[in-house]
């Protein structure tokens, strides 16, 4: 009589040397091995850390004028032969005579808070819109998304002109219109996955066990539909912090004599000529932020969604 | 091809509605009064209540939107609060230079971006290639009036003294006047749609310019307009250089391509006949998606070269709460967006058979 092995004995693969990844472990590993997703992972990385240690970072308070300090002066950096006895600013002083070092770290802070804010305002309204009109779809759908196509009809950034010209210059309304005017690029995605999902088996055997619309909704369609989302939420981001520069430049975005990237090179467009430099820096600090957030959402795109980057889909 | 002209055609109604819609509600949502708002704060009563009715204010809201959507189809759009002057000419003084620099710069992000794109797939992985890369990843983060900001910098004070001196300022060198086509002609007694077309064509400095032979002026209109369309041109460009490349680098791998190749045709023939026309859709879907991005950066770059256009006189509005004016200009940018997008659907259809029998 042989001995029945007991379930220890078993030599069996323990689950983890198996080589299978959950999907989430998959989309991380393809994310760590992107490399435009390395770059901008790292450059956001060090832009947050600028922007919570900006009280730190920052040599000068960015609001207050200098005293004994000649308006528009050029960069004086002690390592590169500036005198000593003269007050160290490495990018020089602005036309009201404050450090733009101190600025450009305490702009970090609002360019930041502008993208992560205005995205999430559009995706939070942007995903119920899109929801309820793929979920309830006839005559619910047509009208909300006859709404979207009418958004769309405009150039984003003149619609966002327009509302601010209703609501009146300033950060916050500007925030509020390129909020606005994102919307409909969120709706249309949600709504189109949670088309393409709802027909799914897994659904209707929510449905069947009982679960009311409203949970299926939250529990087995949006969380299918998040993957798009995502992606066009990190590149709206890019988006939203060049609209909303755009718009202090014009004067219609933030007010003196706030710290914004956008509003000190508005400030400063006619000094080109004379003091390039107060110019130059600002200019720098929006591009490196918005490559930094490109570079990641096209990086998320490629290991979220391979079918879209194999498409060659850029979507803006 | 007329069922799907027709079709498309119908399909663009309810979006007009729509443009017409919002912009009316944008004059609607306002806060306060209109009758303060356009007659100032210490309006008496009576004066309001005059208001009102002359401008139907009391009527029922889609009555006023019935009336408001016929007069802006009769080219009506009011008068300016600020100069009293009918918004309708101040559109047709302005828009013609902002159109002058979105379609300049649409030719030049166009051919140096499709151009780019193509030497970056044939030669892939090759150092142009990445270069062209690395710069279109960078030309999509830039904002359009930094850039302005800096050619201007460059061309006109580093190369100062030098033949590459480029203006950075202006929409002619001062002096040179170019007379409106109405006194060339002695065009007299124009009204409606005649007038509105012959002044546009007139304000439109290289069209005036070139139809009535003062090429020395059309040569510095073309000078004047170089930097704002570089400085528009080059987000769109990027784009348009990535979407080829990639493109290209699908239809390249394609048995068709291989099939040319073998019956020994010539290399730069395979490349622009049997690859790029297969390539094109994509291509002219995002120059078409790009437009919108155009006219927002000559919007915005205008201002940074001081060009008299839509960009500067709506910002003027808004901070004057210029109402009419705002509503006038978000009207017709959205129709010239709307007609831009058609003009790409049917492009489409002409480029590719199918979609015409969808």
């Amino acid at each position: 009589m042989t001995a029945v092995p007991s379930i220890k004995d078993l030599q069996l693969e323990p689950a983890s040397r198996l080589k299978t990844r959950t999907p989430l472990q998959d989309v991380l590993r393809r994310l760590r091995r992107h490399r435009s997703a390395q770059v901008g992972f790292i450059v956001l990385a060090l832009l947050v850390l600028v922007a919570v240690f900006a009280p730190v970072l920052a040599p000068y308070d960015p609001t207050l004028p200098l005293r004994d300090v000649k308006r528009r002066s050029p960069p004086c950096i002690h390592l590169l032969g500036c005198p000593a006895a003269q007050p160290q600013h490495i990018f020089g002083v602005d036309g009201n005579s404050r450090d733009l070092l101190s600025r450009i770290i305490f702009g970090s802070r609002l360019s930041l808070s502008i993208g992560f804010a205005t995205v999430t305002f559009a995706i939070l309204i942007g995903t119920a819109l899109g929801a309820v009109a793929g979920f309830v779809g006839g005559w619910t759908d047509n009208i909300i998304m006859r709404l979207m196509d009418v958004l769309l009809a405009f150039p984003s950034l003149l619609l966002s002109i327009a509302v601010v010209s209703v609501l009146g210059p300033g950060l916050i309304n500007a925030l509020l219109a390129i909020s606005f005017v994102s919307i409909p690029v969120y709706a249309r995605i949600v709504r189109a996955s949670v088309l393409q999902v709802k027909e799914q088996d897994y659904v209707s055997a929510s449905r069947a066990l009982g679960a009311s619309p409203l949970a299926t909704l939250l529990n087995h369609v949006l969380p299918n539909a998040m993957t798009p989302l995502i992606v066009q939420g990190t590149l709206g981001i890019a988006g939203a912090i060049l609209d909303a520069a755009a718009l202090s430049f014009l004067g219609l975005g933030a007010q003196p004599p706030t710290p914004e990237w956008g509003l000190m090179l508005g400030d400063e467009r006619n000094s080109i000529f004379n003091a390039p430099y107060l110019v130059l820096f600002p200019g720098i600090a929006i591009m490196i932020t918005v490559l930094a957030f490109n570079l990641l959402g096209d990086g998320m795109r490629d290991a979220l969604d391979p079918r879209l980057s194999q498409m060659g889909i850029k979507i803006k | 091809m007329t069922q799907f002209l027709l079709r498309r055609l119908v399909l663009v109604l309810p979006v007009l509605v729509g443009i017409l819609f919002v912009s009316f509600a944008l004059a609607r949502l306002i806060p306060g009064d209109p009758c303060y708002v356009a007659l100032g704060e210490h309006a008496t009563k009576e004066v309001c209540d005059a208001f009102r009715l002359r401008f139907g204010l009391n009527d029922p809201i889609l009555v006023q939107f019935v009336r408001y959507a016929t007069q802006v189809l009769q080219g009506n759009f009011g008068a300016s609060i600020r100069s009293q002057r009918p918004v309708l000419d101040i559109v047709l003084e302005r828009l013609p230079m902002t159109i002058e620099v979105t379609i300049g710069a649409m030719l030049f992000s166009t051919i140096v971006g499709i151009t780019l794109g193509i030497v970056s797939a044939v030669r892939q992985n090759s150092a142009i290639d990445v270069v062209t890369m690395i710069g279109a990843n960078i030309g999509v983060s830039m904002p359009v009036f930094w850039l302005g900001l800096l050619l201007a910098y460059v061309f006109a004070l580093t190369f100062k003294g030098t033949p590459l001196w480029i203006p950075p300022s202006g929409r002619l060198t001062s002096g040179l006047i170019l007379p409106p086509l109405t006194d060339t002609f002695h065009l007299t007694n124009l009204s409606g749609p005649a007038y509105a077309l012959v002044t546009l064509a007139s304000n439109t400095v290289t069209f005036n310019a070139l139809i009535t032979g003062h090429f020395e002026i059309f040569r510095d209109a073309i000078w004047h307009l170089i930097l704002p369309c570089a400085a528009v041109g080059t987000i769109p460009l990027s784009i348009t250089a990535r979407m080829t490349r990639s493109s290209m680098l699908e239809v390249l791998g394609q048995d068709y391509v291989r099939t040319a190749r073998a019956k020994g045709l010539r290399e730069r023939v395979v490349v622009l006949k049997h690859a790029l026309q297969n390539a094109l859709l994509p291509i002219v879907t995002i120059v078409g998606l790009s437009f919108g991005g155009l006219l927002s950066g000559a919007v915005l770059t205008e201002t940074v070269f001081a060009l008299p256009g839509v960009g500067t006189q709506l910002v003027t509005a808004i901070l004057a709460y210029d109402y009419p004016v705002v509503q006038a200009f978000t009207v017709i940018i959205a129709l010239i967006y709307v007609a831009v997008n058609l003009i790409v659907d049917i492009s489409y259809a002409y480029l590719d058979p199918r979609i015409r029998l969808q």
